[in-house]
């Protein structure tokens, strides 16, 4: 699937500010499953500083933005081949030991409740209990938008029983740790969902590392591993730490957010 | 039995020859006026309690015993040696857990150890700082037991504390007694900040225009080690900086100065790894500098220690440094760990919970004497208590035989005395590795105890290496 993404950010601050400086990870990762075509970064009134590929295998580049400003547009503007690769990740590149995901995080920390649903299924094998625990998540968290915030944990969005594909992303990390397998948070972008209604938001999936084949996906929030609908970004321990912009802006301000997020795909 | 460093078999060793008549010389009066000016001179230099991270009272001074350690030439060479291949053997782990990880791959420490440790960092994964170097300055901390017989208590890779009290210490001897230093050939210990500012020069990146500039971050005054962070800086002539002081602008890091930005090249940091970047650790860190750890991971600037070099220097870890230094150094260790028992292995639970009263426990991640069991000095309901911590969570501790510190003489009201004390040189590592001929001798002032912590009753002394 050839797939034209259009991502704008645009933060405003009701009084200028100093200066913004800003890590972004909005680059698609390098596997077997995508190819990335033209890929345009820019920041308005910004200067690209570090780039560079980490050891998770993710391209990361900083920026900074000298003040006194207001507005600052992120803009993201690529192509990029996709193909299903029944949610493996393979050929990429990385060199961080699977076992690093095995920790915990706040957002992802395992609760009495995440452990009862972890210990509910028995799979085959460890990817047949990665997709047994994926479904289990899928059954027990209820697809709802509003229902949760950016900092509730695996454990609320639980005890709640609604969430978003963040939540339902951060307990199955929960779950798949309390299982011994090493799982961690991808974000992305995604085409479309699979009643074929269009989705125009970042997506989150998670990926959990079944010895044999590595790291494999599972989007519990539509119960599927993702596909070439998919567009991988880069991962981290939860949330947080996969999170595609991380930034900071100096000076006493309020800001405001403005995200626009358009997929589709390019006819050949 | 103790054993006693000045007296062997009822004579005074070589090394407290001259030491021993000046304490005997030394009318009481003039001993008092002395202890009391020493106090008044740490007061007046603003040196207060805070060694190695302790915490407690932070106006309170920290007592200082006017009898020096003293060390011959050879010992000295000898734990030299010693220090400078565990220093080695310790970033040559770190380099190989952030690479390739060998030493995991060959079975000779567990994976889990490493990679599931809370101080191990994903995010310097693939980095290989200049000269290969991830903690520059290792502090090692080392208790004797016999003549010849020298332990490693633990290591200390990230930023440890306490060189400052090396500095003055020395400093307020020879200002007390000109006299001791014209008679002793004592090794100076005052080029320290000098080799510290080139150790760290000597690891700027490759990126680095001209001469390196050097800056020490600080969490700031509140810290109970900002005296040590600004008397650093004003020794080594470089800048003392807080995270508001510096910021990120294209790939490089800048230091606010009355003549405008000036690029900073290398950061001795005094901030722990989760406050280093809220870009990139924990996000409510105002201590930091946002962006840095994208300069660092794309050379453009040096932190010393690198964040993630904490992996090196828990406790649990510690029980494998004779292994690395096998493994990368192809060498047998010349210092030796303490035996070590690890509670999370079967048998080690078994004997320690058995033991318990004969035994230290500490926690893997625990410091200052904080979270420990002294089996000997606890009661019945203190063991039991312990016990019920270590059920819940064996993995957590490991235990130690109650060591035999040796004992160096020390002023008390009646004259000199024995007291318990341990050892901590600073190892530098750059360019070449370096340790200067002294350290900090930590004693405990209670007659018999045996913690050195200046939390629990703990002073310090000078340390002299004595030349040939």
């Amino acid at each position: 699937m050839k797939l034209k993404i259009l991502h704008e950010t645009s933060y405003s601050y009701d009084t200028p500010v100093e200066a913004l400086v800003q890590s972004l990870r909005l680059t698609p990762s390098a596997f077997e499953g995508q190819r990335v075509g033209e890929w345009v970064i820019s920041v308005s009134g910004g200067q690209r500083g570090a780039a560079f590929r980490d050891g998770a295998g993710d391209w990361i580049e900083a920026w900074t933005v000298r003040g006194p400003v207001d507005v600052v547009t992120v803009s993201i503007a690529g192509v990029i081949e996709t193909r299903d690769t029944a949610g493996v990740l393979r050929g990429h590149r990385e060199s961080v030991n699977p076992l690093v995901y095995l920790r915990d995080t706040p957002a992802t920390a395992s609760d009495e409740a995440l452990q009862t649903l972890a210990d509910s299924v028995e799979g085959e094998d460890a990817l047949d209990l990665a997709h047994r625990l994926a479904a289990a998540v899928n059954e027990a968290i209820e697809f709802v938008e509003g229902a949760t915030e950016a900092s509730t944990s695996a454990a609320e969005a639980l005890e709640l029983g609604q969430g978003v594909c963040q939540d339902h992303a951060h307990a199955l990390i929960a779950c798949a740790r309390a299982r011994g397998l090493p799982a961690r948070y991808v974000s992305g972008y995604l085409h479309s969902t699979e009643d074929g209604k269009p989705h125009d938001a970042a997506h989150a999936w998670a990926e959990i590392h079944v010895g044999s084949l590595g790291w494999v996906g599972f989007d519990a929030a539509n119960a599927c591993c993702p596909d070439e609908r998919y567009v991988r970004l880069g991962s981290g321990l939860d949330a947080q730490d996969a999170a595609p912009v991380r930034g900071m802006a100096f000076g006493i301000s309020v800001e405001s957010l403005d995200v626009r997020v358009h997929v589709e795909e390019v006819q050949q | 039995m103790y054993y006693n460093e000045m007296i062997e078999e009822g004579a005074v060793r070589a090394p407290y020859a001259m030491l021993s008549d000046w304490v005997e010389t030394m009318p009481a009066e003039i001993r008092q006026m002395k202890q009391a000016e020493a106090e008044a001179l740490f007061r007046r230099i603003g040196i207060t309690f805070a060694v190695y991270g302790e915490g407690g009272d932070p106006d309170r001074l920290i007592p200082f015993d006017m009898m020096p350690r003293v060390f011959l030439q050879s010992e000295w060479r000898r734990l030299e040696r010693g220090i400078k291949q565990r220093a080695r053997a310790l970033n040559a782990f770190l380099r190989d857990v952030y690479s390739r990880g060998e030493i995991v791959r060959a079975g000779r420490i567990p994976a889990r150890l490493v990679y599931q440790n809370e101080a191990y960092e994903k995010a310097v994964v693939g980095i290989v700082p200049p000269r290969g170097v991830f903690s520059h300055i290792v502090g090692i901390d080392i208790v004797r037991t016999g003549r010849d017989d020298f332990f490693v208590l633990e290591d200390n890779c990230r930023t440890p504390s306490g060189v400052s009290y090396m500095l003055e210490n020395r400093e307020i001897m020879m200002r007390m007694f000109p006299g001791l230093f014209r008679n002793n050939r004592i090794e100076p210990v005052d080029q320290y900040p000098e080799l510290l500012r080139r150790t760290l020069a000597s690891v700027a990146p490759a990126k680095c225009e001209g001469t390196p500039t050097v800056v020490i971050l600080t969490p700031g005054h509140f810290n109970s080690a900002y005296y040590e962070h600004s008397f650093l800086a004003n020794l080594m002539g470089v800048e003392l900086v807080e995270g508001s002081d510096l910021f990120v602008d294209g790939g490089f890091v800048y230091m606010r100065t009355t003549q405008g930005p000036k690029r900073v090249d290398v950061i001795y940091r005094r901030i722990d790894d989760p406050f280093l970047d809220p870009l990139c650790f924990r996000k409510d860190s105002m201590l930091g500098v946002p962006g840095l750890m994208d300069v660092y991971r794309s050379g453009g600037v040096s932190i010393a220690s690198a964040p993630g070099a904490g992996v090196a220097d828990d406790k649990a870890v510690y029980t494998y440094v004779p292994e690395m230094v096998r493994f990368y150094l192809g060498e047998e260790p010349l210092l030796q760990n303490v035996h070590t028992w690890t509670l999370w292995k079967d048998d080690d639970y078994r004997y320690v919970m058995e033991n318990l009263k004969d035994l230290v426990v500490k926690e893997v991640h625990g410091s200052g004497g904080y979270g420990m069991l002294i089996g000997p000095k606890a009661s019945k309901a203190e063991i039991e208590e312990f016990a019920l911590r270590i059920k819940a969570n064996p993995g957590n501790y490991i235990a130690q035989p109650t060591l035999a510190l040796s004992t160096s003489p020390t002023f008390v009201d009646e004259g000199i005395a024995p007291r318990h004390v341990d050892l901590r040189p600073y190892c530098l590592c750059g360019d070449r590795v370096e340790l200067v001929p002294g350290g900090l001798t930590r004693v405990a002032l209670r007659e018999g105890s045996l913690v050195v912590n200046s939390s629990q009753g703990g002073g310090v002394k000078d340390t002299w290496v004595l030349t040939e």
